[in-house]
């Protein structure tokens, strides 16, 4: 194991037992949250960091499990010494409500049905709820404020949402391949993916656990549609090309390009792992996601309330969540006079950019979270800049950047 | 004290709200930062430039400067500063009116094309000249729009652009009588405070 991995770690239950009203004013009367920890709380609670999950999220995103070769999903970010650095904060990562990792979800026991699995009965959740938990969670871990909360996708989501519900506790805010709302085409192709489950016939209108059994093809085609738009045109030419598996064409309808093998194979992984009724939630989720809407569709005047540092990232050659996407972010934010920096960093891998670690955005992600610091909850960057100690101000240099 | 610092200090009002265009590694923005409290904004398309710079806990938006200020309001700053990046854009006297309209004021640096040293070395040699203020091949130099003093102060006369204040300096930042007296002639770098009129 190499030695900037968290090592070997292990998830934790937090269960809470006061109800939670969501955002459709359904009720749940009590929740578990499946967590895990990285790094060491200090003591006046200020190093922590909050990583949120994007779309199939989960608690592992960082280190291995016992006997287990694979790595948290975030593990490229997340360890001593790499840009979430483990050595100077405490990170939290939890799998959300309406997952099926181990929090409350559509699988787990419905107190109000015999304790039947939830099925479809489990209400839609919200980025908002997600976020409302999320700092009930910190309540729980005494984190009074986060150093930052810091997400990818559906999880710069819920980090955008964070700055905006509860401004007062979150010093620094980094959003990567996000979007303040999703498009048409967005939408569309999440609703691609719930009608491949809907229209499944072992989906039995969500009640498929009862039945045991599970919309395995809906789930493969699902996630077959969501992988390809994770994923550049330039990344599959040079992942794939147009190779075939037998070298020839078969002239039939099974596996005959490499691409297409790989999506069947990634499809089969994903259902057998996944709850289907979880993926319509989280789908959704995505698709209500818009902090501009109680706002006369005015993004800034959304985002006004926040006070946080941010950090938008897009890639070049995301098309899910386009850099225009980031920003809107970014321009909305200028608009209110917040202070925010900006990075569109140059990669292939497309959406999944934000999973690998490519120097420049993990530097920049890096800089941007800086140390951990007591007080200083401030509207204005520039009061918590840095000491410049590395600076020789008496240098006799030019006019910055003449004679270059 | 670098003399963009020092000018800084004499130009820009504590408080003030500050876009740094070409901002670099930051060096100037951290500086007013710390001694003025400004409130900013940094402009740069250096990849590294903008990690250094974002690490020093500055607002730092990478953005090509020939794409122009169109995502800053009106007047939304007390100034806006650009320094030695005026000769290298497509079109600068389009990004000159953006910083008159996005800036109440504008400070602005470029090399002098029209030095003596400069003068010489083209009327002697007949060649592009290359100095240290300039010190590119005429072909790979990312500086398209060379200009003299002169020129920039036709180019604001035609514009309805304020002249507030001039300086002309060596490349050391130093001026003296002739280059005061004689700035086209003796400047080597340019430094112009205006304002739209």
């Amino acid at each position: 194991m190499a030695a900037d991995s968290v090592g070997i770690v292990a998830p934790r239950l937090e269960s809470f037992e006061d109800p939670l009203i969501l955002e459709t004013g359904r009720i749940l009367p009590r929740f578990d949250l499946m967590i895990e920890t990285y790094g060491t709380l200090n003591a006046d609670a200020s190093n922590a960091i909050l990583i949120c999950h994007a779309l199939s999220g989960h608690h592992h995103a960082a280190g291995y499990y016992a006997g287990e070769t694979k790595a948290g999903w975030w593990d490229s970010c997340i360890g001593p010494n790499k840009a979430i650095d483990t050595n100077l904060f405490f990170v939290v990562a939890l799998n959300n409500i309406g997952g099926c990792n181990g929090s409350t979800g559509p699988t787990s026991p419905n107190p109000e049905n015999d304790n039947k699995p939830y099925g479809p009965d489990f209400p839609l959740v919200t980025v908002r709820d997600w976020v409302n938990v999320q700092a009930r969670l910190a309540d729980r871990l005494g984190i009074g404020i986060w150093h930052a909360v810091v997400g990818g996708s559906l999880g710069g989501m819920q980090a955008l949402q964070w700055a905006v519900d509860y401004p007062q506790r979150l010093k620094n805010c980094a959003i990567i391949a996000s979007t303040p709302k999703l498009s048409a085409q967005n939408i569309a192709f999440n609703e691609v993916a719930r009608q491949s489950i809907l229209s499944d016939p072992d989906f039995h209108a969500g009640r498929y656990l009862e039945q045991q059994t599970f919309p395995k093809r809906g789930l493969i085609l699902a996630r077959m549609v969501g992988h390809i738009t994770y994923l550049s045109e330039e990344a599959m030419k040079e992942k794939f090309g147009r190779d075939l598996k037998s070298g020839n064409f078969l002239y039939g309808y099974d596996v005959e390009f490499q691409v297409e093998s790989y999506l069947r194979y990634q499809g089969e992984q994903f259902s057998r792992n996944f709850d289907a009724n979880t993926y319509l939630i989280m789908t959704k989720a995505l698709d209500y996601f818009d902090p501009a809407r109680d706002h006369d569709s005015k993004l800034n005047q959304a985002l006004a309330p926040a006070t946080c540092r941010f950090l938008i990232v897009s890639f070049t050659t995301d098309w899910r969540f386009a850099p225009s996407r980031s920003q809107e972010i970014v321009d909305a934010l200028i608009t209110n006079r917040q202070p925010v920096s900006y990075i569109d960093v140059d990669a292939p891998q497309g959406h999944d950019s934000f999973l690998f670690p490519i120097p420049r955005y993990v530097n920049t992600l890096r800089g941007f979270l800086g140390q951990p610091s007591g007080h200083n909850l401030g509207q204005n960057v520039t009061k918590n800049a840095p000491e410049l100690g590395t600076i020789d101000q008496n240098q006799t240099a030019t006019v910055a950047g003449a004679a270059r | 004290m670098r003399l963009d610092q020092q000018l800084a200090e004499r130009w820009i009002k504590p408080g003030s709200r500050v876009l740094d265009l070409g901002c670099g590694d930051g060096e100037l923005l951290a500086h007013m930062a710390k001694r003025l409290d400004i409130d900013c904004y940094g402009l740069e398309i250096d990849e590294d430039k903008i990690t250094s710079a974002i690490g020093r806990g500055l607002n730092i938006i990478e953005q090509d400067l020939n794409d122009g200020l169109g995502r800053f309001a009106d007047q939304s700053f007390d100034a806006v500063v650009m320094a030695q990046a005026l000769q290298a854009v497509k079109a600068p006297d389009q990004i000159l009116l953006d910083m008159v309209r996005v800036g109440r004021e504008a400070i602005i640096t470029f090399p002098n094309f029209a030095h003596w040293k400069t003068r010489s070395y083209l009327g002697f040699r007949g060649k592009m000249p290359v100095s240290e203020a300039l010190p590119y091949m005429w072909y790979n130099t990312p500086n398209i729009h060379l200009c003299t003093f002169r020129d920039f102060e036709a180019l604001c006369q035609a514009n309805g652009i304020k002249i507030i204040n001039r300086l002309a300096v060596d490349g050391d930042q130093q001026g003296n009588f002739f280059m005061k007296h004689f700035p086209n002639f003796f400047g080597e770098i340019a430094i112009y405070r205006v304002s739209r009129s």
